[in-house]
C-alpha cells in the first residue's frame, strides 16, 4: 500500500526525520507513535505533500495496481490523483461554511468536472444538477456516519470540538481516499467520544480505506491498530503488532514508560 | 457618578477637537497688504468645539439609556430587511430615468458603474479573500481596449465589450501567475504596484495610447444598430422611432446599459457562489492549507477569481470609455482602486446587497452631501458665521471621512456582514460574521 523508504527530512541543521523506512499494508490501520518532537507530523507532511523530503521515496500502490511517487507530486495532486486524504492536528475546517458545504468543497474536483468549465453550470445547463445531487447524497452518507446530519446546515466553526473532529474526518472521506492520514484524531476527546471515534475508524477500514494514524491516546492506538511504528528523534525504534510493540523494551524506555502498562487496556 | 464622568469625557473630547479644529477651522489665510496674512476665527472654532462637546454628551446619554443590541440580532434584522430592500432598490433603479432629470440619471450611471466595479472586486476580495489594491488596472485595460479597438478598427461597442472584458481577464491571469504565491500584505503591495505600472505604461506608450492626452472620439454605443446622434438622419434612434432626437435619450440608454451590465455581474456572481468554483473561492478564504489537502488546485482557483474579477472590471472600463467618449490615464489613479475597495469593505466582504448599498452611500451620498452643505451654507449667511458658510461644501470630505470611521466602528464587518450559505440540506441559516474568515490572500 504505502511504502516509505529511507525518508530523511532536514530543516537546516535539524534532522526531523532520519532515514525512516516503514510499510503500511492495504486494509490495515497503521499507527505512528512516539514522544513529542519525534517527527511524526513531519512524516505526515512529507506523505501528504506539504513538505518535500530531503531524500527518500514514498510510494503508494492503489488496490488496482497504479503506483504514485508521492515525494515528487505537487501537494494538491496527492489528494486529487493519489487519493491520500488527511486531517490536521489543529482542526482546519472552513469555519464560516456549513458542515454540508465543507463536505461539498471536498468533492470539488468531481463536481467541477460536471460544470462544463463553469459556463454551462452558470447558465443552468448540463449535468451539474445531477452531479450536485450525487455530491449531497455522499455528504449525507458521511454526515450520517459521523452523527452530524442534524447539524448539516450549521457553520462548522459553531460545532462542538468533538463534532468538528468528526466533521474533519467526514470531509477527508469525501475525496474517496484509498489512504486516510489522521493527525491525532482523539486529541481532546472524552472517553465516550474516543470510543465512538474507534468505531468510526473501524467502519472506515471496513469500507476498504487504509488508515495511517498519529495518536497519543494509547487506548485508541492499542485497541484498533493492526500495526504500530514507533519513532523517537526521527528514527524508527520499533515496528510490529500492538502486542509486540508494547513488549519492546526500547519503546517502554523511550515512550510508554515503566509501570504504565497496567494503564493500557488490553 | 455617571454625570461627572460623562462631563469629563465630553470635556476631553472638546479639548481634542480644539487641538484639531483650532488650526483647521480657527485660522484662515487672507491676502493682506504684504502677502498672505493669518486671521483668527474664534466664533467658528467655538461653534465646532461646542458641537463636539454636546454631541459627545448626547452620545453618552443615548448609550446609557438603550442597552446595546447584540450584533447577531442586528445582523438578522438586516438580513430580513434585505429581502425587501433588494426588490425596492431594483424598482427604484429601473424607474430612475423616468424622473427625466439629467442630474439624477448621470449620478445613477456613476453609482451603477461603482456598484458593478464593487461586485467585480467582491469576487476577488470578498469571496476569494485576496486583497487587491490595483483593481483599477483592469478597469483601465477595459477602457483602453475599447478605445483603441474602436478608434483604430472602427469596431462597435457591442463587438468590443466582450473583447475588452477578455483582454482585462487575460491581464488578470497574467498578473496572477507571478503574484499569487504571495499572501496578505505582500499580495496587496504587488497588486498596488501593478495598478501603477498600467497607468504609467498608458502615459508613456504614446504611439498606442496617445499618452497623457488620452484618446478622444470614442464612438457611443448603438441600440441594435440605431445610433443616438443629434442629426436625426437615417439609421438613428430618433428617425426609427420617429421622435425628435434629444441628448437625454442617449443618457437614458447609457443608464440602462450599465444597469444591465451590473445586473449581469450580480447574476454571474450569485450563480458562481452556488457552484463548486465559488465554494472553492470561499474555502480558500477560510483555509488555504485545508483546500490543498482536499485536492483543490489553489493556484488555478485563485487565477479564476482574479480573471473573472478582472473580466467585470474590463466590462465596466469599456462602458466608462463609451460614456465619456474620452479616456486618459488620469481617470485610472490609485484613488479609484481605493474607492472601490472601500465600497467592498464598507458593504461587507462577500455581500452583494452590502456592496450596492455602500456604493450608493459613498458615491451618491457624497453628492447629496455636497448639495446639502451648499443649501445649508446659503441659509447661514450672517455676520456671525462669517465666510465659513461659503466654505461649508469644502468640508464634505471631512464629514464623509468621519461618517466612514463611525460606520466602521459601529459595524466593523461592513453594512451587511453575515454570510448566506449557497446550499442546505434542510434549511438555510445565516452565518454569523464572527465565524467567517476575511482572508489573508
Amino acid at each position: 500500500m504505502l511504502s516509505v523508504t529511507a525518508l530523511t527530512m532536514r530543516f537546516g541543521g535539524l534532522k526531523a526525520v532520519d532515514t525512516l523506512s516503514f510499510e503500511a499494508r492495504a486494509g490495515d490501520i497503521t499507527a505512528v507513535i512516539g514522544p513529542n518532537g519525534a517527527g511524526k507530523t513531519t512524516v505526515f507532511n512529507c506523505i501528504t505533500g506539504f513538505y518535500r523530503p530531503t531524500t527518500g521515496t514514498i510510494v503508494l500502490t492503489h488496490p488496482d495496481g497504479g503506483t504514485f511517487s508521492l515525494e515528487r507530486m505537487p501537494g494538491h495532486r496527492i489528494a486529487a490523483a493519489a487519493k491520500v486524504a488527511r486531517t490536521f492536528q489543529n482542526i482546519r475546517l472552513f469555519a464560516g461554511m456549513t458542515a454540508l458545504e465543507n463536505l461539498l468543497v471536498a468533492q470539488h474536483n468531481t463536481l467541477m468536472a460536471a460544470t462544463g468549465f463553469g459556463v454551462l453550470a452558470v447558465l443552468g445547463l448540463g449535468r451539474y444538477r445531477a452531479a450536485e445531487a450525487a455530491g449531497i447524497e455522499k455528504a449525507r452518507f458521511w454526515l450520517d456516519a459521523t452523527g452530524l446530519t442534524g447539524r448539516a446546515d450549521d457553520p462548522a466553526g459553531a460545532l462542538p470540538y468533538g463534532a468538528q473532529r468528526r466533521l474533519e474526518i467526514a470531509r477527508a472521506m469525501c475525496i474517496d481516499p484509498v489512504l486516510l492520514c489522521l493527525d491525532e484524531p482523539a486529541a481532546g476527546l472524552n472517553p465516550r467520544e474516543s470510543e465512538e471515534l474507534n468505531q468510526l475508524l473501524l467502519r472506515i477500514r471496513s469500507l476498504g480505506c487504509s488508515l495511517l494514524l498519529i495518536e497519543h491516546d494509547m487506548g485508541v492506538v492499542m485497541r484498533i491498530s493492526d500495526h504500530i511504528v514507533v519513532l523517537d528523534h526521527g528514527k524508527k525504534i520499533s515496528d510490529g503488532t500492538p502486542a509486540e510493540v508494547r513488549a519492546d523494551p526500547a519503546v517502554i524506555a523511550a515512550y510508554l514508560g515503566e509501570g504504565e502498562e497496567d494503564e493500557v487496556p488490553a | 457618578m455617571p454625570g461627572v464622568i460623562a462631563l469629563r469625557d465630553a470635556f476631553l473630547s472638546a479639548i481634542v477637537a480644539l487641538g484639531l479644529f483650532g488650526p483647521l477651522v480657527g485660522l484662515v489665510t487672507v491676502t493682506g497688504d504684504h502677502g498672505l496674512a493669518l486671521r483668527a476665527r474664534p466664533i467658528a472654532t467655538a461653534a465646532v468645539v461646542g458641537m463636539v462637546f454636546f454631541g459627545r454628551l448626547m452620545i453618552l446619554a443615548w448609550r446609557g439609556q438603550s442597552p446595546r443590541k447584540t450584533n447577531r440580532a442586528l445582523a438578522e434584522r438586516i438580513a430580513r430587511a434585505g429581502k425587501y430592500i433588494t426588490p425596492l432598490l431594483l424598482v427604484a433603479a429601473f424607474a430612475l430615468p423616468f424622473t427625466g432629470s439629467r442630474y439624477y440619471i448621470d449620478l445613477g450611471t456613476l453609482v451603477l458603474t461603482y456598484i458593478m466595479l464593487g461586485w467585480g472586486l467582491n469576487i476577488v476580495v470578498g469571496l476569494a479573500g485576496l486583497l487587491d489594491l490595483g483593481y483599477v488596472a483592469f478597469y483601465a485595460v477595459g477602457a483602453y481596449s475599447y478605445a483603441i479597438l474602436a478608434t483604430t478598427f472602427g469596431l462597435g461597442f457591442w463587438t468590443c465589450l466582450p473583447m475588452a472584458g477578455i483582454l482585462a481577464a487575460l491581464w488578470g491571469v497574467l498578473l496572477g501567475f507571478p503574484v499569487l504565491r504571495l499572501r496578505g500584505d505582500y499580495l496587496a503591495i504587488v497588486t498596488l504596484a501593478f495598478g501603477e505600472i498600467i497607468r504609467i505604461v498608458l502615459i508613456n506608450w504614446v504611439s498606442l495610447t496617445n499618452g497623457p492626452n488620452g484618446i478622444t472620439g470614442i464612438p457611443r454605443p448603438t441600440l441594435f444598430g440605431l445610433a443616438f446622434s443629434m442629426d436625426g438622419g437615417p439609421g438613428t434612434f430618433g428617425e426609427f422611432f420617429n421622435i425628435e432626437p434629444e441628448v437625454i435619450q442617449r443618457i437614458i440608454f447609457l443608464y440602462y446599459v450599465i444597469f444591465g451590465l451590473a445586473l449581469l455581474t450580480n447574476w454571474v456572481s450569485l450563480r458562481l457562489r452556488r457552484l463548486p468554483l465559488g465554494r472553492a473561492w470561499e474555502a480558500l478564504r477560510e483555509d488555504e492549507v485545508a483546500c490543498r489537502s482536499l485536492g483543490i488546485n489553489v493556484r488555478n482557483t485563485k487565477l479564476t477569481a482574479f480573471g473573472i474579477g478582472a473580466l467585470f472590471g474590463g466590462f465596466a472600463g469599456a462602458f466608462f470609455a463609451t460614456r465619456q467618449a474620452f479616456v486618459s490615464p488620469e481617470s485610472f489613479t490609485f484613488i479609484e482602486s481605493a474607492t472601490v475597495l472601500a465600497i467592498v469593505v464598507l458593504g461587507g466582504l462577500g455581500s452583494q446587497l452590502g456592496v450596492a448599498l455602500a456604493a450608493i452611500v459613498m458615491i451618491g451620498g457624497l453628492e447629496v452631501l455636497r448639495d446639502l452643505l451648499s443649501i445649508l451654507g446659503d441659509q447661514l449667511h450672517s455676520p456671525f458665521f462669517g465666510d465659513i458658510a461659503n466654505e461649508l461644501p469644502l468640508y464634505r470630505m471631512l464629514i464623509f471621512g468621519l461618517a466612514l470611521v463611525v460606520m466602521m466602528v459601529l459595524r466593523p464587518r461592513g453594512l451587511v456582514s453575515g454570510r448566506t450559505p449557497g446550499v442546505a440540506l434542510t434549511k438555510t441559516k445565516e452565518i454569523a460574521p464572527e465565524l467567517v474568515a476575511q482572508g489573508r490572500g
